[in-house]
């Protein structure tokens, strides 16, 4: 019989005897099913547990700290798990980032409660309807991935704290190809339970875009209008956030930096009514609204452990509000505390309707469905490079006329806030690159002026 | 010299294990079962400014039972490993494959290979897991501190990165391998800030399968597997930024290109090393990592690129990232061409990609990052073979009248079907009349696959091959990562399309 992971909390909090400890337990579990070329061709269901233990050892100086992280953890495995998590702060140098525990007393109603595992179950008739799909139109190969994982943490210190969380979060993605392969279209949804999302929506997507390719209009790269799908905009959107490092920004070394010192918070970066924000009460795609880390980096520090994360507005009304950092961080430097909750939300006040209504008031455009590969090539302006992928379609007049070529972009997300010419009202998303790791995204889709599809790709 | 396999892991039950979870499978219909069970320790260290920024230190254990049911795979993983639950997961990876059955219109065929059974470990001389954390630590501290002192730098970054990998493969059919391998990572950068902006120079050390001597600058050199000399890089390293920060903004346009094997091996990795992966080429990563314009019926004809290269798929280089005894399937480590005389004759397979093309043996590319992860066709070291002529670094450069010489490896994107790819580096070098002449920034290279190494017209010697790599090569869904080692001479590209960074970004 293996320990619970309360008992597996409170016995490495009992073995500790330096001056703090947090420990970390999560349950994940995970079911996926894969096909391609209409055919499934991997599923699974897998489920771990583990643990790390985070030491603090104050001396005269400073506090030092260590972090262990074990897998399939036993009760009799911790004496010595602590032991090495002890020996190690003891060892460490004095922490940069050392700041007191965070103060206690909050105990989750839910915390003797057991994991929320999840199995292929929570798929339902999902490979039915994947058939029913398959069959509906022969003449398309279809390609996609289902994926649901649930994880339960359990974040305990030796100040009090005892919170628990469960995350569940899925994807389902669509790729559909047609003539000899020289057509392909993609649909992604993101989801927490799989009960809002359907594949006869996604294929009834594919099959309509397919047939939106069988006109193909050369294009020439260059800077064009682009209306950007809430997936595109995700993407390039979770590369800013994620780049918004308060301390990078303030040693002059980020996108986010004055020239001269400082920062760029109070800047004005994007149109005005331009809201990025992280929230953990976001409705329909709730997260952790306190602090679980089991290492210290530009994000996130091990001190934090069970800090609140309240909502944090990170351009607000256009405006850089807020950049990412550590209370040591935040007292250091006197920039405000800013820590993200896992979620990310972009909102337009101007933004309506959604992205068949921004078309149609288009009156010229290439859309693009997704981007793909993007990466960064010069962080002075966060310009990134990446391809456009599975249909760039045509917009004339408000109506889709055909489709071009993929193309490879060389642009900025932080230079594109200030070229948004109209948006849609916000909804969640699946960024088609980022979308593994960020999984609660909500955006618009956006009309950019100039956006640089910077050279072709013949790929398909 | 070989390590000890970890007596923690060689104390799993494995056998016990993989006996009852195969014969359950057996009864319950499977024409096919496999069980592996995985433990990985990892560690990581990151410096900012010679203090510790974050450190890691993590295990994990795990087992996984493969199925095939009426040519439908079923998989089941968990992290308890006893007999009763290898027993579980076979019933379970058998259920799943009966459900998945009707979905399936392609049968799984996987394509022979004879029992085996053995161990193999890579080589080390220093076991990182034996090095303490403090002097893991002060190696850090020391290089960061050195950067630190030298005129223009701000800031100075290291890290640290070691990985062991335990692993033991049974099959129904009666294999039985035992493995082990460890690799590692080190890099240190320097950051100079000015009121114009800030600019970054790193190490270009790759990462290899060995131990911490590698870190120490220490190990044996065999065929491109050198030991590295970070004391002379790293006291270079500031110059090298001052350099970059007071060079002139490129002028972009096709330009003759002289490509280091520490920039050259990234290239290769994602326009050749993907491309040949039978799995993409035939759709099976269409939905994510893309497919490949490597399409199976250019194999023996297509002309990849000039007569000068010659493509080497192996998981057997020493010190390599991908060599390995067997594969994830038990298949014997081998050595391939992928392309010989600029066409492609080659793929990259695992067992039912070799099925499927009806091949009589694959060569043994299946890897799963863990025990969680089902095994996919995945990357070995895919290598450039130097020239036959003793062309040394010099003579290449000597040759250009007007062109770059691009060292270090930063930043890289290539679309989904391997042709359109845009590479940055660490330092560019201008030539004028065959010698160097300071460097260039905001240089990206842009080019298309077959063009790109059509335009290959001289390629160093034996004395310039060094094998690079990655730790971090991802694919698959759900995703998974994995370590290559690629190597390489230095070569010379012709007209290759150069941007200018910074006026890519203007508006």
């Amino acid at each position: 019989m293996r320990a619970t992971p309360q008992e597996l909390v409170e016995r490495v909090l009992a073995l500790s005897t330096l001056d703090g400890c947090a420990v970390i337990v999560r349950d994940v579990s995970r079911a996926d099913l894969r096909w391609a070329r209409t055919t499934l061709t991997t599923n699974g269901e897998s489920t771990a547990l583990d643990i790390t233990v985070i030491s603090f050892s104050r001396s005269a100086t400073g506090t030092a700290t260590a972090s262990i992280g074990r897998a399939a953890p036993d009760l009799s495995d911790l004496s010595a798990l602590v032991s090495a998590a002890e020996s190690a702060a003891r060892d460490a140098q004095d922490a940069d980032d050392a700041f007191p525990l965070v103060a206690g007393g909050v105990i989750d109603p839910a915390w003797n409660e057991a994991a929320e595992p999840t199995s292929g179950g929570i798929f339902g008739s999902l490979a039915q309807r994947l058939g029913e799909a398959f069959a509906s139109n022969t003449a398309i190969e279809h390609f996609g991935y289902a994926e649901h994982v649930s994880t339960t943490t359990w974040l305990g210190t030796s100040t009090g704290i005892r919170r628990r969380f469960v995350q569940p979060e899925g994807r389902l993605e669509m790729t559909g190809k047609s003539d000899n392969r020289s057509r392909s279209s993609w649909w992604g949804a993101a989801t927490t339970d799989f009960t809002d999302v359907d594949p006869a929506v996604g294929a009834t997507y594919l099959e309509k875009s397919l047939g939106w390719q069988a006109r193909r209009i050369e294009i020439a790269p260059g800077r064009h209008d682009a209306i950007l799908t809430p997936s595109a905009v995700g993407d390039l959107m979770v590369d800013l956030w994620w780049s918004a490092a308060g301390r990078d920004a303030t040693e002059g070394r980020s996108v986010f930096s004055r020239a001269g010192g400082g920062t760029r918070i109070g800047d004005r970066i994007g149109i005005p009514g331009v809201t990025l924000s992280s929230d953990p009460n976001e409705p329909g795609m709730p997260s952790a609204d306190f602090m679980v880390t089991g290492s210290t980096s530009s994000f996130a520090s091990v001190f934090d452990n069970g800090m609140p994360l309240p909502r944090v507005d990170w351009i607000t009304d256009g405006v850089l509000s807020n950049l990412i950092t550590t209370r040591q961080f935040a007292d250091d430097s006197g920039l405000p505390l800013a820590a993200p909750a896992d979620v990310v939300r972009m909102q337009i006040d101007s933004g309506s309707g959604s992205l068949e209504d921004l078309v149609s008031r288009s009156a010229q455009g290439l859309l693009v469905t997704c981007l793909w590969y993007n990466r960064l090539v010069d962080p002075q302006t966060l310009l990134l490079t990446g391809l456009t992928r599975d249909g760039v379609y045509v917009v004339r007049d408000g109506e889709i006329v055909g489709a071009a070529g993929n193309f490879r972009f060389n642009d900025s997300p932080v230079a594109i806030l200030q070229r948004i010419t109209d948006s849609t009202a916000t909804a969640r998303t699946m960024p088609r690159e980022f979308g593994d790791y960020a999984n609660r995204v909500a955006m618009p889709a956006l009309a950019v002026s100039d956006f640089h599809f910077s050279t072709a790709s013949e790929a398909l | 010299m070989p390590q000890e396999i970890s007596p923690e892991f060689l104390a799993l039950p494995r056998e016990e294990c993989a006996n009852a979870a195969l014969q359950r499978a057996g009864e319950l219909g499977a024409e096919y079962a496999d069980l592996r069970v995985v433990m990985t320790r990892s560690a990581s260290l990151r410096m900012r400014d010679a203090i510790v920024e974050g450190a890691t230190d993590d295990a994990s254990t795990g087992m996984s039972v493969r199925i095939l049911w009426q040519g439908c795979w079923g998989f089941a993983a968990s992290d308890v490993i006893n007999v009763a639950e290898a027993v579980k997961l076979a019933e379970k990876a058998v259920a799943l494959a009966r459900i998945s059955a009707p979905l399936v219109t392609i049968r799984v065929d996987l394509a022979h290979e004879p029992v085996h059974t053995g161990s193999w470990v890579s080589t080390l001389e220093i076991d990182p897991f034996d090095v303490s954390a403090a002097d893991r630590v002060a190696v850090l501290a020391e290089r960061s501190a050195a950067l630190l002192a030298a005129p223009g730098v701000n800031h100075a970054d290291a890290g640290l990165q070691f990985v062991r990998e335990s692993t033991f493969f049974a099959s129904a059919a009666g294999t039985r391998i035992t493995q082990q391998r460890t690799r590692i990572e080190a890099e240190w950068s320097a950051t100079h800030v000015s009121d114009s902006g800030f600019e970054t120079m790193a190490t270009t050390a790759p990462p290899v399968s060995r131990g911490w001597e590698y870190v120490l600058g220490r190990g044996e050199t065999l065929r491109g597997a050198r030991p590295w000399d970070w004391s002379a890089e790293i006291a270079q390293l500031p110059q090298h930024l001052a350099e970059k920060v007071a060079a002139p903004s490129v002028i972009p346009g096709p330009t003759t290109l002289v490509i280091d094997p520490t920039n050259l091996w990234l290239t290769i990795h994602e326009s050749v090393g993907h491309a040949t992966e039978l799995d993409r080429a035939l759709g099976y990563e269409a939905n994510y990592a893309g497919t490949s314009f490597a399409t199976p019926e250019k194999l023996g004809t297509f002309q990849y690129g000039s007569p000068l290269m010659h493509i080497v798929g192996d998981r057997t280089a020493a010190f390599g990232l991908a060599s390995t005894g067997w594969d994830d399937e038990g298949v014997a480590a081998q050595e391939w061409d992928l392309v010989r005389d600029g066409v492609l004759v080659g793929y990259q397979l695992d067992r039912s990609m070799a099925g499927e093309m009806r091949l009589p043996r694959s060569n043994g590319c299946a890897y799963a990052d863990s025990a969680e992860h089902v095994a996919i066709q995945r990357m070995p070291n895919v290598s450039l073979m130097p020239g036959a002529q003793d062309t040394s670094l010099e003579d290449l450069i000597g040759g250009v009248d007007d062109g770059l010489y691009i060292v270090g490896d930063r930043s890289w994107s290539i679309d989904m079907q391997r042709y359109n790819f845009q590479f940055t580096g660490q330092r560019f070098h201008r030539i004028k009349s065959g010698r160097l002449a300071g460097q260039v920034k905001d240089v990206a290279y842009q080019s298309r696959t077959p063009d790109f190494w059509g335009s290959m017209v001289a390629i160093g010697g034996p004395a310039t091959y060094l094998l690079g790599g990655a730790l971090n090569c991802g694919k698959g869904q759900p995703g998974q990562v994995a370590p290559v080692s690629h190597g390489c001479p230095a070569a010379v590209f012709e007209g290759v399309n150069v941007l200018n960074s910074a006026a890519e970004a203007g508006a």
